[in-house]
């Protein structure tokens, strides 16, 4: 269990990190998403994983750590209230500055190849 | 107990809810009146708090839930003198705004009250998921009040900062999870007594997490390789904004300071330290960075957002010197750096404003109409914040240098310190001889600037002689600061040994 899990939250890390480092806004946004999926996850593992443990004492025999449990439910509210935030910024800035480019101009040539045609036309 | 360690968080976050409600939603000047009347609160809130940490540590049980496991807020001498210095700040900055930046947009002061909330809360909590829940207040009031007034340039340099420090944020919560999967804790005083009895395989995960969080309090402390989001940002937030960030980066330094040389101290066995030889190089780099950037820099907002970059560097410098002498001489620069360049930012905005459409570009315009008064703001800031004397940038400059008199890196220190002094008198000079003195014609233009922002500016510059009047108290009180603070929370130690069965 402990692998799978370890494999796949390495797995949601490496692909959020990549596509926060591309270059229009909309694959960054999927890109803190995932990586805030990862984040969430990885919270839950540092109460160590444990099947059918209770966190409320006098459930069970097995005890699961609440804290992990806790920080997991602040951290996602939080995260869905920054992703809100930036999806709305990534429109705002679409329409203040023309293109979806993080650093709000197309770099020469980057276009889409309809774009270069019209350039050249 | 006594309940003022909480006061700084809870009045702003109730005037900042309470002015998105009906009676003070809908008029500036209601918004403005209250916005006044909660400062000048938090102002007693503050110096009551500042006398109180004199005599003993104030600790503050939220809902009365019992430490390790409760959160606990640790007003100490270092944490109450800077939630003074932000509230002093923040007077500075919203006194400036109403002369109409802050009626730009909607919802100016709630969003001032909610980013001071943040902030205070972040120097008094004692719990680091606290930290990062206080982080994230204070950022997203940020992104926010960065974009306010909308605008191009604004959104352009809002899309780097918000995306940049959603990507902290998450790094923050990877190290915490690590951190409290070895230490079984997230209390920052039992984490320091923890450290040192980790299981080598625990230890190896520790230390990823104390450099995972180096990495993200070096982004908002703009330290160097992670500082490219700050120059932009600054130079285009609106100037009461802009002077408020000027806490926003000591923020980072003061949690590296918390966590990396008083958590991860003397006490943390192999631990002990472990960061502090990345940030050395770093600090260094910061400083010339910032020195270069100041040199080159095309306007005044973007020489004064650079000026930030060097006093992040200077700051760093004080932390990883780690002896009493550096925290002392960094406490005594930290509060004279943040509110001058605070009031420097202020200062760039009226006198872009005077100078037409040259606004505050290094190049020929029209005279300014309050030139020589303006002028001598400008001198006496630029003196403070180049290390002159006889101001208080000299005082917090010289004392640092003699602390890093004992060091093995002294050349290092003195050097790049003193090289990129010479680098802002250089910049700060060119500037002013720029701005004030080659103009173009004799026709000013015709308005003057507001009372109420000479004012601002006034109050926050008038902190720097006051620091050398004051001088000896108030390196009394940083010696006495740096002392409490290395010795790692005695009183929350004797709390949480008093709870437990």
């Amino acid at each position: 269990m402990e692998a799978i899990f370890a494999f796949c939250v390495g797995l949601m890390t490496a692909c959020g990190l990549f596509l926060t480092l591309r270059g229009r806004t909309f694959p960054v946004v999927v890109g803190i998403t995932l990586l805030s999926y990862a984040v969430n996850l990885f919270l839950f593992s540092s109460g160590r994983l444990l099947i059918n443990g209770a966190t409320i004492l006098g459930q069970s025999d097995q005890y699961a750590d609440p804290l992990p449990q806790a920080l997991v439910l602040t951290a996602i509210v939080i995260g869905f209230a920054m992703t809100a935030f930036v999806v709305i910024l990534a429109i705002r800035a679409r329409s203040d500055l023309g293109n979806d480019h993080v650093d709000g101009r197309n770099p020469p040539g980057a276009g889409l190849p309809s774009d270069r045609l019209k350039e050249k036309n | 107990m006594q309940h003022w360690a909480v006061l700084p968080i809870l009045i702003p976050l109730l005037a900042g809810t309470l002015m998105l409600l009906p009676p003070l939603a809908g008029t500036i000047r209601r918004q403005r009146i209250a916005s006044l009347v909660s400062l000048a609160l938090m102002l007693v809130g503050a110096l009551v708090l500042f006398r109180l940490s004199t005599q003993a540590t104030q600790l503050y049980v939220l809902g009365d839930w019992q430490p390790p496991f409760g959160i606990l807020l640790v007003a100490d001498r270092l944490s109450s003198l800077l939630v003074l210095l932000t509230t002093v700040l923040a007077i500075g900055a919203v006194l400036y705004s109403l002369a109409g930046d802050d009626n730009r947009g909607k919802y100016f002061h709630s969003l001032m009250m909610y980013q001071l909330m943040g902030v205070n809360g972040a120097f008094l909590t004692g719990d680091i998921f606290n930290l990062f829940v206080f982080f994230e207040v204070l950022l997203i009031a940020s992104y926010a009040l960065l974009i306010h007034g909308g605008g191009k340039q604004k959104t352009q340099a809002n899309v780097h900062y918000i995306v940049l420090n959603l990507i902290g944020s998450a790094f923050f919560l990877f190290a915490l999870g690590m951190l409290y999967g070895t230490l079984g804790t997230l209390n920052m005083a039992q984490m320091s007594t923890r450290i040192a009895g980790l299981t080598p395989g625990a230890s190896i995960l520790a230390e990823a997490g104390a450099l995972l969080l180096l990495v993200v309090f070096g982004l908002k402390a703009a330290m160097m390789p992670l500082h490219f989001w700050l120059p932009k940002a600054y130079a285009s937030a609106s100037a009461p904004v802009a002077a408020m960030f000027a806490i926003m980066t000591k923020v980072g330094i003061y949690s590296i300071f918390r966590v990396h040389t008083v958590v991860f101290g003397e006490q943390a066995g192999d631990l002990a330290y472990i960061a502090i030889p990345w940030i050395w190089p770093m600090a260094l780099l910061t400083l010339v960075i910032g020195a270069v950037g100041v040199l080159a820099a095309p306007t005044l907002r973007t020489l004064v957002a650079n000026l930030i970059l060097i006093s992040a560097g200077t700051l760093l410098v004080a932390v990883v010197l780690l002896n009493t002498q550096a925290v002392i001489g960094g406490l005594y620069y930290l509060v004279h750096t943040t509110l001058v360049t605070g009031a420097l930012f202020l200062l760039a905005d009226v006198i872009a404003q005077q100078r037409g459409q040259a606004s505050d570009r290094f190049v020929v315009s029209r005279p300014m109409k309050q030139a020589p008064m303006l002028g001598l703001l400008f001198f006496i800031g630029a003196v403070t914040v180049a290390g002159l004397p006889p101001l208080s940038g000299f005082v917090g400059k010289a004392l640092l240098l003699q602390a890093a008199e004992t060091a093995t890196e002294m050349g290092w220190v003195w050097s790049t310190i003193l090289l990129s002094s010479l680098a802002v008198i250089i910049a700060l000079s060119r500037a002013g001889t720029n701005l004030f003195w080659h103009v173009s014609g004799n026709k000013t233009g015709t308005d003057n600037a507001q009372p109420i922002q000479l004012i601002a500016i006034a109050f926050l510059l008038l902190a720097s002689p006051a620091l050398v009047i004051f001088g000896g108290p108030a390196t009394d009180f940083a010696e006495a600061a740096a002392l409490q603070m290395q010795q790692m929370y005695p009183e929350v130690q004797t709390l949480m040994a008093e709870g437990q069965p």
